[in-house]
Formats: C-alpha cells, sequence, structure tokens
C-alpha cells in the first residue's frame, strides 16, 4: 500500500493526466466542431468532417466523463464546490454538451437542408461553449474563488457568473478555445484532404497564433497577479480538514514554484515551442507531426497552470483558509488506493483499444466516401 | 440558509432528469445484447438479412443511445451542482463506483460504439461481432458500478464516518462492491432492461406483419425477441422477488411502506394484494389479504417476524433520541479533535448521528427539539404508504403481463402461427408499457428511500447545495425547455426510422424499395 502523502500527490498528477487525455482526445474533436461551419461549405463537406471523428468522438468524450467522475472520487471537496459554485455557467456547459450526442447522430438522418443546418451551429455551440467555459473557469481558479466553507464542509459560494468573466479569466478561456481549436485543425489536416485540408490549414495558422499571443499574456498577467501561500505547517501523510490550515495572499506567488525548480520553465516552453512547430508542420500539411506538436502544446499550458498554483488547486479569495490544496481536498486512503490501481491498470488497455478504433477507421474521409455511404455515415 | 423550497426544487429537479434518463438507459441495456444474438446469427448462418437486422435495429438502438448518452452528462453533473454537501458527505465512497465506471465500462462502450456504426466494411466478420458483444457487455457493466453507487444508498456498508474529515470514508471496498442490494438490484434492473427491448422490437415487428410487409425481417426479429423477452420476464420477476428479500433485510420502512404494514404482524405475514392504503387512520380498506406470504417472501422463513409501522416508529423515536446526543458530541469533539474522551464519547453513539441530524430541518441545535418536532421526524422517516403501495403493486402486475404476452409470442412463434391479428395487436400497444414499469420500479427505490440521500446516515434535507431558489428555478426550466425538445426529436426519429423499417438501410431489398413487392425472401 501506497503511503497517503504519495498517493496525494500521484492523484495531483492523475487528474492532470485524465484533463490532458481530455485535451488530447475530446479536445481535438471540440475543436473539429468548433471548425464544423467554417471548414465545410456544402453539406457534403460538413458530413466529411463529422465523419471524420464520427467513429471516435463517443470514446473521446469519456475523457471528460472520466475526469468529472475522479474529482468525485479523488477531490470530493474540489467537486462539490466547483460544481456548485460555478452553478450557471456549469449548466451552460451541461446545455451545451447536449447538442454533440444529438447533432452527430441525429443531424444526417433527415434530409431538410435547415434540419441540417440548425444541428452543424448545434455542434458548433457543443464544441465551442466548454471549451472557452473550461478555460474562463481555469482562469477563476488561478485568480482564487469567492468562496467558503461552512463548519459542516458545505461549500457557499459568494461572487455572481458575470463575475466569472475577468480580463484574466478572459484571456484563460480565449487560450483553451484557440488550444483546441488549434488540436481539432491539425486533426483535420490528417484525416481531410483538398479544400477542407486547406481550410484547416488556415485555421490551424490563425488559432495557434491566437494560443500562443493568449498564452503569453496570461504568462505576464499571471507574473503580477497576487497568489497563496500556506503559512501554517501540513502534515502531508494525515487526513486533514481543511477548515485546519492558515492561507495569506501573497504578491507574485503563482511565480515562487518556477524561481524555485528553474527546471519547472521546461512545461512553459513546452507550450511556445509546441504551438509555435505545430503551425509550422500543419502550414506544410504535415498533419501527424503537426496534432502530436499542438498535443504537447497542450501538455505545456495546462502543467503551466497546475505547476504555478501548486499546491493549491481551487484557492478561495473570500476565505483563503478555505482553499483546498492537493493535500487536503482529497479523500481518504483507501478510495485513493482503490482508484489509484483501477487507474493504472485500466488506462493503458483503455489507451490500447482507443489505438485499435483509430487504426481500423485510418485513412482520408472525402466527400466520395460520404456518398459512397450515405446510409451509414453521419 | 438551506430553504425547504431549495431541498423541494433540487429533489423535483433530480428526481424529473433521473426518470428522463431512465426512459432511454433500459432500451440501451436490452437491445445492445439483441444486435448482439441477431449479429451472432449472422456470423454463424452467414444469412444476410440477419446483419441487416442487425443494422436496422442498431439503427434505432443509436437514436436511442445518443440520448441516452446526453441525459447521462446531466446525472454526472447534477451531484456536484445541487447536491454539493452529498458529494462532500460521501464522496469517499460514492464517487469511486462512478469514476470506475467510467474507466471500466462508458470507455469500452463509447468506443466500440463507433466501431459498431462505423466500422462493417472495415472489420471482419468476427472482429465486428466481438465489437457488438463489448458494446452489450460495456453497456450492462456500466449499470453494474452505477447500480452499486446506487445500492450504497439504500444499504450504507462498508464504510464509517471520520470527525476530522466531518464525512463518511470508506472502510471496506469489497463491502461495497459486493453489497447484496447492488446484487439484487443489478440483475433485476438488467432484466427489466432486457424486457423493455424485447417488447420494442416484438412489438415494431408485430406491426410489420400487421401491415404485411417485410415479413420474413418481421418474422426473424420477432421469434428473436419472443424467446428472449421470454427469458428475461422470468427472470425480472424472479428476481425482483430476491430485490424484495433484500430489502426486507436492508430497508424496513420501505418494504413496510410498499406493503402498507402499519402493524407488527406475528410470523409469518400476510401479503396485501389490494386495498387502499389510508396514512390518516392507518388502515388498509378494502384490503385483500393472503396469509403467510409476506413472511415468507420478506424473510423466507416462517417464524421470522417482518417488523410494521408500529415497531419501527418506536424504534427510529429511540434513534432520534441517541442522534441528539451523536450530533452534540460531534460539536464538542470539532472543538477539541485531540480529546481522547470527547472522540470516545461520539464513537459510543455515532452509528446514530444521522437520526440526529434528521431533526435539523426543524431546529438547528437539535439539542432544543420540542416532542412536536421530534414527531414529525418520526413521521418523516416512513415513506409515503399509498404511492409506494400502488407503484408496486403496477410494475408487478405490468411484469406478469409481459410474462403472460412473451408466452403466448413464444408459443405462436414456435407453431409458426405469426398471421394472428390479436397476438400481434397486443404486442403492438405493449410498446409503452416497459417505460411505465421501469419507471414505477426506480420510484418505489428512490422514493422509498426517503427522508434519505443516504439510508439512515444523511437526510436529503441536509444534501444540497447552498444555492438560492432561484438557481433552480431557471436550471429546472432550462431542463425542462431542452428535454422537451429532445425528446421531440427523439420520438420523431425514431417513428419515422421505424416506419421505414429495414428500407432505411438504403440496400434496395426491402419494402418502399421494391415497389411494394416483397422480394427480400429470395436474398435471405
Amino acid at each position: 500500500m501506497l503511503d497517503y502523502t504519495t498517493l496525494k500527490f500521484v492523484w495531483w498528477a492523475l487528474v492532470g493526466v485524465l484533463l490532458f487525455g481530455f485535451a488530447v482526445m475530446d479536445g481535438h474533436d471540440m475543436g473539429v466542431g468548433t471548425l464544423l461551419p467554417f471548414a465545410g461549405r456544402s453539406d457534403d463537406e460538413r458530413r466529411a468532417v463529422l465523419n471524420s471523428v464520427g467513429p471516435h468522438w463517443e470514446g473521446n468524450q469519456v475523457w471528460f466523463v472520466t475526469a468529472g467522475g475522479a474529482l468525485f472520487a479523488a477531490w470530493p471537496l474540489v467537486y462539490a464546490a466547483v460544481f456548485s459554485g460555478f452553478y450557471i455557467a456549469m449548466l451552460a456547459v451541461l446545455w451545451a454538451l447536449f447538442f454533440r450526442p444529438v447533432g452527430f447522430d441525429y443531424r444526417s438522418k433527415l434530409a431538410d437542408k435547415r434540419w441540417r443546418q440548425a444541428w452543424d451551429w448545434g455542434i458548433f455551440t457543443g464544441s465551442a461553449v466548454p471549451a472557452l467555459v473550461f478555460g474562463v473557469a481555469f482562469g477563476n481558479v488561478i485568480l482564487g474563488v469567492p468562496f467558503h466553507f461552512e463548519e459542516t464542509m458545505l461549500p457557499v459560494y459568494s461572487g455572481s457568473f458575470w463575475q466569472l468573466f475577468s480580463p484574466f479569466a478572459l484571456v484563460a478561456g480565449v487560450v483553451s478555445l484557440s488550444m483546441l481549436v488549434f488540436h481539432g485543425a491539425n486533426y483535420l489536416i490528417v484525416r481531410t484532404e483538398g479544400d477542407i485540408q486547406r481550410r484547416a490549414q488556415r485555421a490551424s495558422t490563425l488559432a495557434g497564433i491566437v494560443m500562443l499571443l493568449g498564452f503569453a499574456l496570461g504568462g505576464v498577467m499571471a507574473n503580477t497577479m497576487s497568489g497563496y501561500v500556506v503559512t501554517s505547517p501540513i502534515d502531508t501523510g494525515a487526513g486533514l480538514n481543511p477548515l485546519d490550515k492558515e492561507v495569506v495572499r501573497q504578491a507574485g506567488a503563482w511565480m515562487a514554484n518556477f524561481h524555485a525548480h528553474p527546471a519547472l520553465f521546461a512545461f512553459p516552453a513546452l507550450g511556445f515551442v509546441g504551438g509555435a512547430l505545430g503551425i509550422v508542420f500543419a502550414r506544410a500539411a504535415r498533419g501527424v507531426i503537426a496534432f502530436v506538436c499542438s498535443a504537447l502544446a497542450e501538455l505545456g499550458i495546462i502543467a503551466t497552470a497546475g505547476i504555478a498554483i501548486f499546491p493549491f488547486v481551487l484557492p478561495s479569495s473570500t476565505d483563503p483558509r478555505s482553499s483546498l490544496t492537493l493535500w487536503d481536498c482529497v479523500s481518504s486512503q483507501r478510495t485513493l488506493g482503490v482508484m489509484f490501481w483501477v487507474a493504472l491498470i485500466m488506462t493503458p488497455i483503455i489507451v490500447a483499444y482507443t489505438g485499435w478504433a483509430y487504426r481500423v477507421m485510418r485513412g482520408k474521409v472525402t466527400v466520395e466516401y460520404i456518398k459512397a455511404n450515405d446510409h451509414s455515415t453521419y | 440558509m438551506i430553504s425547504d423550497s431549495l431541498v423541494d426544487l433540487s429533489r423535483l429537479q433530480f428526481a424529473a432528469t433521473a426518470f428522463y434518463h431512465f426512459l432511454f438507459v433500459p432500451l440501451t441495456l436490452g437491445l445492445s445484447f439483441l444486435l448482439a444474438i441477431m449479429e451472432s446469427v449472422y456470423v454463424l448462418t452467414g444469412k444476410t438479412i440477419y446483419r441487416d437486422m442487425t443494422k436496422f435495429w442498431g439503427k434505432l438502438f443509436g437514436i436511442n443511445f445518443a440520448l441516452g448518452v446526453t441525459t447521462g452528462l446531466t446525472m454526472e453533473f447534477q451531484f456536484g451542482t445541487n447536491w454539493a454537501f452529498y458529494s462532500h458527505y460521501v464522496g469517499d465512497i460514492f464517487g469511486a463506483p462512478l469514476a470506475i465506471e467510467g474507466l471500466l465500462a462508458f470507455f469500452l462502450e463509447s468506443t466500440m460504439v463507433g466501431l459498431f456504426f462505423f466500422g462493417w466494411e472495415r472489420l471482419s466478420r468476427l472482429s465486428h461481432l466481438c465489437v457488438t458483444y463489448l458494446v452489450a457487455i460495456g453497456s450492462n457493466l456500466s449499470a453494474l458500478l452505477i447500480l452499486i453507487a446506487n445500492a450504497w444508498m439504500q444499504n450504507p456498508v462498508g464504510a464509517d464516518f471520520n470527525p476530522v474529515t466531518m464525512r463518511m470514508e470508506m472502510t471496506n471496498f469489497a463491502d461495497i462492491v459486493f453489497n447484496p442490494v447492488a446484487q439484487s438490484k443489478f440483475v433485476h434492473t438488467l432484466s427489466a432492461g432486457y424486457v423493455t427491448a424485447s417488447v420494442f422490437v416484438l412489438g415494431i415487428s408485430a406491426w410489420y406483419l400487421l401491415k404485411n410487409r417485410d415479413s420474413e425481417f418481421a418474422h426473424r426479429s420477432f421469434r428473436i425477441a419472443a424467446s428472449f423477452g421470454l427469458a428475461s420476464a422470468l427472470s425480472v420477476i424472479v428476481l425482483g422477488d430476491e430485490s424484495g428479500y433484500t430489502a426486507a433485510e436492508t430497508q424496513e420502512t420501505k418494504l413496510a411502506a410498499m406493503e402498507a404494514m402499519w402493524t407488527t404482524e406475528p410470523a409469518p405475514a400476510g401479503l396485501t394484494l389490494f386495498g387502499f392504503p389510508d396514512e390518516k387512520t392507518r388502515t388498509t380498506k378494502m384490503a385483500i389479504h393472503v396469509p403467510y406470504v409476506m413472511g415468507l417472501i420478506g424473510t423466507r422463513t416462517t417464524d421470522k417476524v417482518i417488523p410494521g409501522i408500529d415497531e419501527l416508529e418506536a424504534r427510529i423515536a429511540r434513534r432520534i433520541d441517541t442522534g441528539i446526543v451523536a450530533v452534540k458530541a460531534l460539536e464538542r469533539l470539532r472543538k477539541d479533535p485531540k480529546n481522547a474522551q470527547r472522540l470516545a464519547d461520539f464513537n459510543a453513539v455515532k452509528a446514530d448521528l444521522g437520526y440526529g441530524l434528521l431533526l435539523k430541518k426543524y431546529v438547528a441545535d437539535v439539542s432544543q427539539a420540542t416532542p412536536e418536532m421530534k414527531a414529525r421526524a418520526i413521521d418523516d422517516a416512513i415513506p409515503h404508504v399509498p404511492s409506494l403501495f400502488w407503484s408496486f403493486r403496477l410494475m408487478v402486475g405490468l411484469s406478469i403481463g409481459f410474462l403472460a404476452l412473451f408466452a403466448t409470442a413464444f408459443y405462436y412463434a414456435a407453431r409458426n402461427q405469426l398471421s394472428t391479428p390479436w397476438l400481434l395487436k397486443w404486442a403492438l400497444w405493449s410498446i409503452p408499457l416497459p417505460w411505465i414499469a421501469c419507471e414505477l420500479g426506480w420510484f418505489v427505490a428512490e422514493y422509498g428511500r426517503q427522508p434519505w440521500t443516504i439510508h439512515g446516515v444523511l437526510p436529503t434535507h441536509l444534501s444540497t447545495s447552498a444555492l438560492s431558489p432561484g438557481n433552480l428555478i431557471f436550471s429546472l426550466s432550462g431542463f425542462l425547455i431542452f428535454y422537451s425538445l429532445l425528446l421531440v426529436a427523439e420520438l420523431y426519429l425514431m417513428f419515422k426510422y421505424a416506419r421505414l423499417g429495414p428500407s432505411s438501410l438504403g440496400t434496395g431489398r426491402y419494402h418502399f424499395e421494391t415497389a411494394g413487392q416483397d422480394t427480400e425472401a429470395r436474398h435471405a
């Protein structure tokens, strides 16, 4: 049995892995969904775009579902505080996501033009809104969220919905959306050809540049904003109540981990280098390498945010001691242990059969293929 | 702080979205296996018609599956958005099966479902058959893990309260997985899903036969549905009895309410077959009583007593009194968490902590509870008798009806007499009934769990998020609008494709494509 401190840290890393898995897998089909009305002009072209992710989006979405479930199981306090606190934003994500399963599956089942166009925009909404809102939510986490726990550990959010849209949070939202669009465009370069592929290349350049600029701007802003520091000793190996600690706000605290361990600057660097190389390869129509580069950029960007606020995972701006850290937001040692083994065994199996599914369906999705399989494709 | 209207609206929203989600789940569970059976026949016999059957019923499966996925997302969000205190209080246990469901089952089901639809030309026959089986296994496994989570709400085993973190924590994972309630619920829910899918396929096939079209296709579908349905209807009843037995052991209040057992009878208790339970007079009017049967079903013995509502209330009253002591002991312990004496004091009474919390609905400081408040809490602790009594009987009645339908259908199919109009009409008009039975079953299980979210541990009243009723009115209206529109789209497509029948595959072999001539037999 792993000791509690190790398990807590491992679960911090695993939540990161799940987020990264979500960004790479569900991220690319959300990018494709966002590009759908623009990358495909005619109905057949749009169907080619849709079917490039058709056999896979459903499996990809489980990265999102599992990340939610893992949050519930491993970080129940974070799950409770974030989902109830960001109530309206979470509903916006949920309702937007409704359009995806139904849009993919129902769109081409009727020939009516308005029906199909309506679902195209539905899929656009279902892909772009979650990508944007997740970024805004992360931006707010970095800023500190106005919430506190009551003595019973009931989380109470005291901010408003509109308060979520501060300049920094919006920059984070733009980074998140452009990152997934960039990644999705690179995927389209792999799976399509001709006009659609050319449009995807242009989208990749544009989204890649927006992502790089946004990431840089976010870095500048984070450099000057106040972060949080735990000032009381933490017994990382014990079951902790978050309210039993002391936390203060401190300018520049979010840069402290990077200055303490300069090697960690490799992650923001990975974000920039991955992004830049992704753009270059996409322009050369080298889709697979561009896709790998945008995935690495995602890794760099997500890890940068996680490391900046470490050991915090949900700082509170109104009652700093209610802030959650990876040491006190977690489930019991037994639950983390059980979940760790399940994740350790299942993840390689999932990656293996997902890889097989992509291999089976590999190759370009063309307008001709759509016409030949009118009754069986999306 | 937490107002009654917030709790009521949160419950209404959860109930509405859960009922809605469960419109799509049973068909997914059952139809996935029917698809696997049809495709197995295709692989074994090589007859194209069985591939067409798999593809056509697969199309209807897909239309249903899309909404199952959509509405399932809501369920995952909703524990956090609307039941934040619940999520904190029991996330340590309840979250684990949900996360494992994702890793073990939902990933498999969702990845394979893509290949099921798109992989026909890319996979060998055998590989595609494996994919179809994996979809079925994935969806059924997914139900298992969700029901393990749900069963823990009914019978919270393998967990203990931790006064430092102020929540329930897992003490034994195996106990949670092998919870007897989970096992009996799992098999009962699965067979209910199989019945639903069988009635669905049977009814639509019957319609084709009534319309005299695609008769070869419809005959074969009818036969498979009749045989699979007969086995499922038998098991739904047998395994439902198993659920009754586990309810008797773990949730006496639910069982007493379901059966309107107002007073404790000497063992073995009689079963009230029919009657009109009246909560005011605590009697069941016009009751038709069958002696001994309830005791035999509930305890499987002739000498164990099943407590009636009167005795349960007396027990609850005692536990509420100890519960008040537990709540106060916990408050003292929180002020000095290292004090061994206070910890020992709390541990002595903590088994009844939940019963003390029941009073929080009426008073913040439970030690100030008046006898009148206690009386109301005791009253709360018994679920609503007439609604449970009737829902349960209606569900059982419908199940017996399905058994009769499948037995008849099987008999006529075996004798190759499927031109019997009354049978075909019976099958057709039975299509909506399994959904009603499934929802009634959920109602009995979940409404019968009230006033608890976690039976005996956490009252529903304390489980919500700190939201305003305005938040809930907004979200509830949103769900109402989205779900109505989605249901209209789903039913429209379902009807359209069911009417099109196998001609929707575009093979050129079926009705509408063959200018009215039924030419499929030649290709079969």
